[in-house]
Parts: structure tokens; C-alpha cells; sequence
């Protein structure tokens, strides 16, 4: 080993406080960088295994009725692999201990044997018998929430006729890793079940001989989705098709999709930040250290020592830090990939895992971090180049102050010595001390953008309950009914509102664009739920055109006063052209509105209502809920706290859970760079110091040099932060924002108040550190060698 | 050190020396037109005030700085067109350095300090042995802080005899030390200047020293005064302090 190399290792080690600082700023964003994209292609292997393992369907098509022979004629559809025709139908589960019946949906499965397409995962107990139509399946994890096993017997109403079933076994399916009641947008795996039954047994149930109301259909590998697509919708038309789409635009597969969109999307926006704090962080210390070493690489140019051979020095340990930092990143990104993919397995309901680290995540880190590093790196070079050998002969010149007297002459008559000495060296390099100023406020953004996040989807949730939806109780009908339905609702003790909504499954287009959604009417001035603008104030519903979720009108790229194309998939299915006459925003979901009268007016069935919004004074809601529960023409009667404590799950488990994590990784980021200020500043002055407490000022004093400096940087960097991480907050809050939901921007005083508090603390926490150092310091051995 | 009729007899020849720091009404000439010869393989000794322009003219003519003007030969190169590269080899090749305030590395011992030297040049002896040759060879593995001031000196000669230069510099070599120290330290100088026939040039304000000297080269106001060579030669012991 060359004896460059000892000084290497020797000032690694005396810097150690600071190597691990800054390692562990750059293993945090290759970390996060390994993680991500390690849990991203975990999740879409495994999605995809599991999808192609159980024959999932690539394009669905509901129709009314078709005849069975018509999946021969979709079979010869050019593109498609496989076809099959089901039976499917909405259910009701009745279960003694539960207030309201639980909604289902039944899916037949041929009487005997495995179906073609969306076969299940057996997970208890064995697949119903053609034989016995009471035999049934159900899925997995309502059955764990509501205590149900096989051997079980379960009471459901299949259009309109209510029978007692026997659960023979539990399953899983791709086709549901999110179970979604009908209309609602977060899973709930209590209150929404799937039955799956014989074929015979089912087209008993809902009048289906020799007939199907669901078509799978699976492509060959080059086969063009559009094609197939319309090819379905031309067969099933007369049938009554509804609509075929594809699986991107399946619901559970969409919040698959959208979760793992949403981690892609962090893991390609998050990394660089990280790493490109701890480049500056590298800069602004390697600088520091270059400048406090400068008589040093004198000297050792004046041995003969070439400029490329002293850079390579620095270089080194530049190097080493950011491969330590990266191979520690790589290493905990595995561990923490590997952890978070279990969580998401069991989050996603995955039977199995597909556990891949990618490896170019690895080169990628490791060359980023490197790369970053060796930018920060460069521009000190620059100035190790630019030194002559010269300095090593004169004496270590004091640090000219004589340009601060000016700027704080009028305040020294205010000052004792210790608080002048602080203020001109702030005022002496203003250089390093916006570089400390930056890089604390750039730690305090990122703190303040992620806390915010959290408070953003508290914002989603609060508007979502509290003001779009005033109602207690939803309620939606088998079919469409009279609107003296209402009267009838109206009438029931202790209900205090009604209002009627009449909700369609509609396709809207718009040139090339297209989306798959409801069609809710509404009436005009609506006191329940309500169509909100960006003031959060309630927008009146139109009778001339459709008011639109912001998110949506992006998708389809259309405007106010523009031709919007619905096809309804209900009724007759008219194809309507209606203008968007203004944009709501709501957050959650993309609804689209129109004022009831007119919309049963589009579909040519005036005074209809397919469900209502109650209010109701809680004193009677058991009493009202047994009564819905008795009454025939009711599909479902939803509890809004039951949809919003599924949707608080939803948000704290899986990206939810990541917001956590990225709130601890932003609360570490900000510690290690205030550390690293104070532990710099200390490493530069360590000699002025000594000087001061052999002088006789006391160890408190000389604390409050140097500390006064970080406190004063500190107070500094808050404000920035506070700006910086506004700024910062909208871009995250841009990112995490699907079709599905909208995260706003929202100003969260807390989340100010948090990052504030993670500086000082990280700042009282460095400050006590450092503090100790000069507590123990050797003053002798400080002031005999020149560092 | 082989003697051929075509080997100049001289180590420096420097003529017109001329260094100016700054501009304006802040200019500073630190050197005056300095005309010099220094004879290989002596002992010279450049005594002045402080601020009389030594340490400048060791600077450049130990290829640490340039000249604003006039030129400087060491031996037959021009130090004067040299490139950084080509000053560089030259010092790495030819140059020891012994400054007033020691200026080793904290972070390495005694003998890695000298073996930073021996790294790099093309015919050094052993860092044990440069160690003992100043009388150190019981503290190679001592880190700066852990040894006095002479004895941080006696490495930093050490350090600048390894690679057997052909010229030695000593900017206030005992500036910074006690005369006892200061004196072992001459000693060491001169040891080295009779083993390894290395022309010494040291920078000094203390007269004395001059006495140790085969030419004295007094120094004032960026120019050289008077040029003095001893007849007699002090043995550094017997200077008077
Ligand atoms: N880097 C510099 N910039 C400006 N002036 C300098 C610099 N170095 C030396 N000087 C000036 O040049 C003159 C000679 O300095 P120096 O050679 O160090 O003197 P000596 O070594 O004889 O004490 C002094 O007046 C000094 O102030
Ligand atoms: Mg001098």
C-alpha cells in the first residue's frame, strides 16, 4: 500500500462520522432505487405468472343473453386464442349476525373440470359437483373475514329468489385480488364475496339455459386487442352485448396496474433526488476538506507528485464513500424489496411469489451514485489543480475578515466576542454557508412534500366523506324503479332525506380516447352528494350537458363546450352526444354528471330512479337497515363509513405503507446533511477552537462559535425549506395522482411543523454530538499538528 | 556523481529574476532583477530581513512558482519555459524540501511521511534508512503529533534527503526550534551534503548560521547585496547563537 493510500484510510477513518453520513444519504437513494424497481418487476412478473398460470381472460364482454353456440363464432374471431361463454349475476348473502345483506357476485364454472379461461386457485376444500346444485365456492378471504369454512351452509338471494347453499370449498382468483362491492372504488374484503357454481346450477339461477351473459375471450400473442374487440362487440350485439373491453380495463387488474404505476413512478422520481443531495453533500465536503488540506497537496506537488496523481487521492475517497453508500444501498434495497414485496403479496392476494432484484437496478444505482458523486467530485479537482505548490511554503495565512467589518460594524456594539466571531464568519463565506443553507432546506423539502402527501390523502378522504358525500346510507335497486320509490324510503322512521340517483355503465368517447365509467344523474341542486369545484364549493348539475372530473376530461382530452359521445350500456343502450358543460373535482374516482330528468330523458324512461342517497338520525339505524333488508327490489344498501373505513385501509397498506417509508427515508435525508454541516464546520475550525480555549474561553463558549454558526444556518434553511417544499409537494402530489383517485396539493401546517421540527431536532442532535467532540478533544494534539 | 568537462559547474544560474505579486498600487516587488550563481555540491546559506524576497526566490528556483521574469537554469534546463508537467518531474526528480514549519502529514507516521518521497522518485534509498541517517531510527512509527519539534523536522529532512536529490531546500529549517535542536538539525544538513554531495541551499535570517556556509548570499529589498565565500567552514556544533 502506497503511503497516499494510509492517509486515505487514516482520513476516511477521522472522518468517519461524516463518510457514514454522507454514505448513508447516497444508500438511501440507491436503496429506494433497488427497492422499487426491485418490487415493480416482482409484482409484474408475479401478476403476470399468476394471470397466465390461471388462463386469465384478455378481453371480457357482458351481453344480456347469449346463445351458447355463439362461442364457436368467437373462436373463429382472427386473434383469438381461446373463448368461453359464463353466467354471471349479482347476489345477496345473508348472514344472520350482519345487519345488511353482503353484496355477491355468482360466477358459474363448468360442471365439471377446469373453465378454458379465469380459472381459480383451490385454496380449501374441493370444486363444486355438477351433480349438486347446492354446492358452491367461495372466495377466500370473505370467508376467513366472516368466519365461514367449508362444510358451511350460506343463505343468498339470486334474482329475487333466496336459497340455502353448501360451501364446498374456498378459492382465489386474478380475476378478483381486488374485491370491490359494485360501485364503489376501495376493496373491502368483508362486505364484497364471489360465488362460484356449476353451470347448470347457475343458469338455473338467473334463466340462462343453453346461454351465457359473460363472453372471456383470450388472444393469440400477435393479436390486435381493437380488432378483437370490435369483433366481439359485432357478434354479442344482438344478444344484448354491453361492451367489450379488455383487461387493462378490468377493475381489479386497473388497481393492480395503478399501484405498481404509481411505485414505477416513484422509483424513477424519487432516487435522484436522494442522490443528487448526496452529491452536493460529497461536494460541499471534499471541498471543505480539499480547502483545510490545501497546504497538504502543496506539499506533496512539491515533492514532484503529478496534479493527476493528487486528484487521484481525493478521487479515491470520493469513491470509496459512494461505493460504500452504494453497496450498503444495494444490499438493504434487496433486504427491503424483499420485505415490501411479501407485504404486497399479501396485500394483492398473490398465491405464489416471483421475487426478482433487477439486476440493471443494481449497475444502475451503483453508476448514479458513482456518477453523482464523481460530478460533485470534479468541480473540487478543479480547484486541487489549481493549486501551486507555493502554499506549502508560506505559513497558514488567517482568513481575511477585514471585508466583514463593514456589513457588521453598526451590530458589533451589540455583540460579545463569541457572537461576533460567529456572525463574521457567516458573513466571511457566504459560499459555504448558503452550501449548509441548501442542502438543509433542499433535506426540510423533501420532509415537508412527503408529510404533505400524507395529509393529501386525508384531504381526499375528508372531501370525499365530508363533502361530496353527506349521506349516511346508500342504496341501489335490482332494477330501475319508480321515483315513487322515494316516497316509499322517504316514509320510513327516522329517515330524514332522500334523494334519488339514477347511475348508468356507460363508455365515453371522444375521438380516439375512450373510458369505461357510470353516468350518475343526479338532481339539480343535490343536498347528499354533490359535484364539487376546485374551491371545494357545490356545482349546480346541468339539464344541457355533462359536468366532468377534471382527471377524466384529461384522459379524454376534451373541454367545456365540446361533444363528449356516451354509449349506454343499460336499457336499450342509446348512443347519446352530450356537451360537457363544466369540470368538477372530485377526488376519488372520475364520476361523470348529469341532472336526472334529463338523463332519463336521453335514455327514453322518464321518472326512473336506480337508487337513492338517505340521510338518517342514527337513533334508528338498526331499525332502518332491517327494514331495507326486508325490502324486495334492493340490491344493496351501503353504510358510507363502511366505504370510508375501507378506503382508510386501502391508503395505509401497500402504497400507503410506502408513504411511511418515504417519510422516515426524507427524516433521515434531513438528518444526515445537518449533520454533516455541523461535523464540516467543526472539522474546519477545530484549530480556532483550541486556539480559543487555550486563550481561556470556556468550553461553553467555544461550543457557542461553532454552534451559533449551525443554529443560524438552521434558522436560515427553515424559511427556504418551508418554499422549496412547497414546491416540491405539488410535483410529488402530481405524480401520485391516477384516474382512480387525485392526491391535491394541499398546504398541511403540520407537515411545515414536522419538517421544521425534523431540522431542529437533527440540528439539537448534531449540535450535542459535535459538542461532545469538543468536549474531549486533545487540545495539545489539535494545535501541535496543521491540518 | 560522475565529473565529465561538459557537466556545468554550476547548479542554478539565474539572471534578470524578476517577481512582482499584484497590481495596481498593491504591487509588491518581491524580487529585483536577481543575478545568481550557486556552484554545485555547496553549502549556501541566503540571509536577509524578513520579507526580503528568500522565500520567493527558493520558490521559483525550486520550481514551486514562476518568475514574472528573467530566467533560471538548473544545471543545462531552463526551469523558465518549463511546463507544470515538466516543473513537476523536475522537482520529483531533483528537489528536496524542508520547510520552517515541518508540514508532514498528520495522518501518516514517521516513516510513511518519507516513504511519500520514495514512492515516487527514480533512486531513493530505504525510508529506514533516510530515518536513521537523521537519527530517528527508534521513532519510524510515530505519528506527527507524537514527536517534538525537532525530531517533526528531522522526518520532514528525512522526508527531502530519500530520494537522494541532487539539490536540497530549507526554507528557516530552525526557525520554529531551539538552538540545541537547530543545531543537531544543521548537522544533519551538513551529513547530508558531505554524503550524497547534494548542493544545500538554506533560507535563513539568522546570521550564524552563516558560518556553517561555503558561500553566503546576503539578501535585502528583493536583491542580492553581497555574495561572501568562506575560507573556513564552522562545524555546526560550534556555531554561535
Ligand atoms: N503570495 C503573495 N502575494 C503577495 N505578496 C507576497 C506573496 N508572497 C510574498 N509576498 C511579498 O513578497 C515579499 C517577499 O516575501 P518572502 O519571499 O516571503 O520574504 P522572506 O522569505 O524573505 O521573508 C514580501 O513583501 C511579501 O509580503
Ligand atoms: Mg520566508
Amino acid at each position: 500500500m502506497t503511503p497516499l493510500d494510509h492517509k486515505l484510510l487514516r482520513d476516511l477513518w477521522r472522518l468517519k462520522g461524516q463518510a457514514v453520513a454522507i454514505g448513508l444519504v447516497i444508500a438511501v437513494g440507491v436503496l429506494v432505487l433497488v427497492m422499487m424497481t426491485g418490487l415493480v418487476s416482482s409484482l409484474t412478473n408475479t401478476r403476470d405468472a399468476y394471470y397466465q398460470r390461471y388462463r386469465l381472460a384478455d378481453v371480457f364482454a357482458p351481453a344480456v343473453r347469449a346463445p351458447q353456440h355463439l362461442v364457436r363464432d368467437l373462436m373463429a374471431i382472427p386473434g383469438v386464442a381461446a373463448a368461453e361463454g359464463r353466467i354471471t349475476g349479482g347476489a345477496l348473502i345473508d348472514l344472520p349476525e350482519q345487519k345488511l345483506p353482503l353484496q355477491a357476485r355468482a360466477i358459474s364454472l363448468p360442471d365439471f373440470g377446469a373453465p378454458r379461461l379465469n380459472d381459480i386457485y383451490l385454496t380449501d376444500g374441493r370444486r363444486p359437483d355438477g351433480g349438486h346444485t347446492d354446492e358452491i365456492l367461495l372466495l377466500r378471504d370473505f370467508a376467513v373475514i366472516n368466519n365461514l369454512h367449508p362444510g358451511d351452509t350460506l343463505s343468498a338471494t339470486m334474482n329475487g329468489a333466496r336459497r340455502i347453499f353448501r360451501i364446498v370449498g374456498l378459492a382465489q382468483s386474478p380475476e378478483f385480488l381486488y374485491a370491490t362491492p359494485p360501485g364503489e372504488m376501495a376493496p373491502d374484503d368483508a362486505r364484497f364475496a364471489v360465488i362460484w357454481m356449476g353451470h347448470t346450477a347457475l343458469s338455473a339461477a338467473y334463466d340462462m339455459k343453453g346461454a351465457f351473459n359473460e363472453a372471456l375471450v383470450s388472444l393469440e400473442p400477435q393479436a390486435n386487442l381493437e380488432a378483437v374487440l370490435d369483433g366481439v362487440d359485432r357478434l354479442l350485439d344482438p344478444y344484448g352485448g354491453l361492451g367489450a373491453y379488455g383487461l387493462k380495463d378490468q377493475l381489479s387488474n386497473r388497481f393492480i396496474s395503478e399501484e405498481i404505476n404509481g411505485l414505477q413512478v416513484m422509483s424513477v422520481a424519487i432516487p435522484p433526488i436522494f442522490l443528487g443531495i448526496a452529491a452536493f453533500l460529497l461536494y460541499i465536503v471534499i471541498l471543505r476538506m480539499v480547502q483545510a488540506e490545501r497546504e497538504q497537496i502543496g506539499l506533496i506537488k512539491a515533492f514532484g507528485y503529478t496534479n493527476a496523481e493528487v486528484a487521484t487521492h481525493y478521487f479515491k475517497m470520493i469513491l470509496a464513500i459512494a461505493i460504500g453508500g452504494a453497496v450498503a444501498g444495494c444490499l438493504m434495497g434487496i433486504g427491503a424489496g424483499r420485505a415490501m414485496t411479501g407485504l404486497y403479496q399479501l396485500y394483492f392476494k398473490f398465491p405464489f411469489l416471483l421475487f426478482a432484484i433487477e439486476p440493471a437496478s443494481l449497475v444502475t444505482g451503483f453508476a448514479i451514485s458513482v456518477l453523482a458523486a464523481s460530478a460533485g467530485g470534479v468541480f473540487v479537482l478543479r480547484k486541487v489543480f489549481a493549486l501551486t505548490p507555493a502554499v506549502a511554503m508560506h505559513p497558514p495565512a488567517p482568513a481575511d475578515y477585514s471585508g466583514s467589518g463593514r456589513v457588521t460594524g453598526w451590530l458589533d456594539t451589540f455583540l460579545d466576542q463569541p457572537s461576533r466571531m460567529v456572525l463574521r464568519r457567516l458573513t466571511r463565506h457566504p459560499g459555504q454557508m448558503s452550501g449548509a443553507v441548501i442542502g438543509i432546506a433542499a433535506g426540510m423539502s423533501l420532509s415537508v412534500a412527503m408529510v404533505s402527501l400524507l395529509a393529501s390523502f386525508e384531504r381526499t378522504l375528508d372531501l370525499t366523506f365530508n363533502t361530496v358525500d353527506r349521506s349516511d346510507l346508500t342504496v341501489t335497486f335490482t332494477h330501475p324503479m319508480s321515483d315513487k320509490t322515494i316516497y316509499e324510503l322517504q316514509r320510513i322512521r327516522g329517515v330524514i332525506e332522500v334523494e334519488p340517483a339514477r347511475i348508468v355503465p356507460v363508455i365515453l368517447r371522444n375521438r380516439l380516447k375512450n373510458y369505461r365509467g357510470a353516468l350518475i344523474g343526479l338532481i339539480e341542486k343535490p343536498r347528499l352528494y354533490r359535484a364539487i369545484d376546485d374551491k371545494t364549493a357545490p356545482i349546480l348539475l346541468r339539464k344541457d350537458g355533462i359536468i366532468l372530473a377534471r382527471a377524466l376530461a384529461e384522459i379524454l382530452d376534451i373541454r367545456p363546450g365540446e361533444m363528449l359521445r356516451v354509449d349506454v350500456l343499460d336499457s336499450h343502450r342509446p348512443k347519446l352526444t352530450i356537451p360537457v358543460a363544466g369540470l368538477s373535482d372530485s377526488l376519488l374516482g372520475s364520476p361523470v354528471y348529469l341532472e336526472l330528468s334529463a338523463l332519463n330523458l336521453a335514455l327514453g324512461q322518464p321518472n326512473r330512479v336506480s337508487g337513492a342517497f338517505l340521510r338518517i338520525d342514527s337513533v334508528y339505524r338498526d331499525a332502518i337497515l332491517s327494514k331495507l333488508k326486508g325490502m324486495h327490489a334492493i340490491s344493496s344498501v351501503t353504510r358510507k363509513q363502511d366505504t370510508r373505513a375501507a378506503f382508510e385501509k386501502m391508503m395505509d397498506s401497500s402504497s400507503g405503507a410506502m408513504r411511511y417509508v418515504m417519510v422516515a427515508i426524507a427524516a433521515i435525508i434531513t438528518f444526515g446533511i445537518v449533520y454533516n454541516s455541523a461535523r464540516i464546520a467543526y472539522a474546519e475550525r477545530a484549530r480556532d477552537l483550541a486556539s480559543l480555549q487555550v486563550m481561556g474561553f470556556t468550553k461553553g463558549e467555544v461550543a457557542f462559535v461553532l454552534l451559533g454558526e449551525l443554529g443560524v444556518v438552521t434558522l436560515i434553511a427553515l424559511p427556504l425549506g418551508a418554499v422549496l417544499g412547497h414546491y416540491l409537494t405539488f410535483a410529488v402530489s402530481k405524480g401520485f395522482s391516477t384516474d382512480l383517485y387525485q392526491i391535491p396539493a394541499v398546504y398541511s401546517p403540520e407537515s411545515y411543523g414536522f419538517a421544521a421540527i425534523a431540522v431542529i431536532g437533527s440540528a439539537v442532535v448534531s449540535g450535542w454530538l459535535v459538542k461532545r467532540d469538543i468536549d474531549t478533544a486533545d487540545l495539545v494534539s489539535v494545535l501541535k499538528t496543521r491540518e | 556523481m560522475t565529473d565529465t568537462t561538459a557537466k556545468p559547474i554550476n547548479s542554478f544560474t539565474t539572471s534578470g529574476l524578476t517577481k512582482v505579486y499584484g497590481e495596481g498600487k498593491a504591487q509588491v516587488h518581491a524580487l529585483r532583477h536577481v543575478d545568481l550563481e550557486i556552484p554545485k555540491g555547496e553549502i549556501v546559506v541566503l540571509l536577509g530581513p524578513s520579507g526580503s524576497g528568500k522565500s520567493t526566490l527558493l520558490n521559483i528556483i525550486g520550481g514551486l512558482d514562476r518568475a514574472t521574469s528573467g530566467t533560471v537554469h538548473f544545471e543545462d534546463q531552463n526551469l523558465t519555459g518549463m511546463t507544470d508537467a515538466q516543473l513537476t518531474s523536475y522537482r520529483r526528480d531533483n528537489v528536496g524540501f524542508v520547510f520552517q514549519f515541518y508540514n508532514l502529514m498528520p495522518s501518516l507516521t514517521a516513516r510513511e511521511n518519507v516513504e511519500l518521497v520514495t514512492e515516487i522518485a527514480s533512486n531513493p534509498m530505504e525510508p529506514d534508512e533516510a530515518l536513521a541517517l537523521v537519527g530517528l531510527h527508534d521513532r519510524i512509527h510515530h505519528f506527527p503529533a507524537q514527536l517534538s519539534g525537532g525530531e517533526q523536522q528531522r522526518v520532514a529532512i528525512a522526508r527531502a534527503v530519500a530520494k537522494q536529490p541532487k539539490v536540497l531546500f530549507c526554507d528557516e529549517p530552525t526557525g520554529a526550534l531551539d538552538s540545541l535542536t537547530g543545531r543537531a538539525v544543521l548537522n544533519v544538513l551538513k551529513d547530508v551534503n558531505e554524503k550524497l554531495g547534494a548542493t544545500v541551499l538554506i533560507v535563513t535570517h539568522a546570521a550564524a548560521t552563516a558560518a556553517m556556509a561555503d558561500r553566503v548570499i546576503y539578501f535585502a529589498d528583493g536583491n542580492i547585496r553581497e555574495v561572501v565565500e568562506n575560507k573556513v567552514k564552522l562545524a555546526p556544533e560550534k556555531i554561535e547563537w
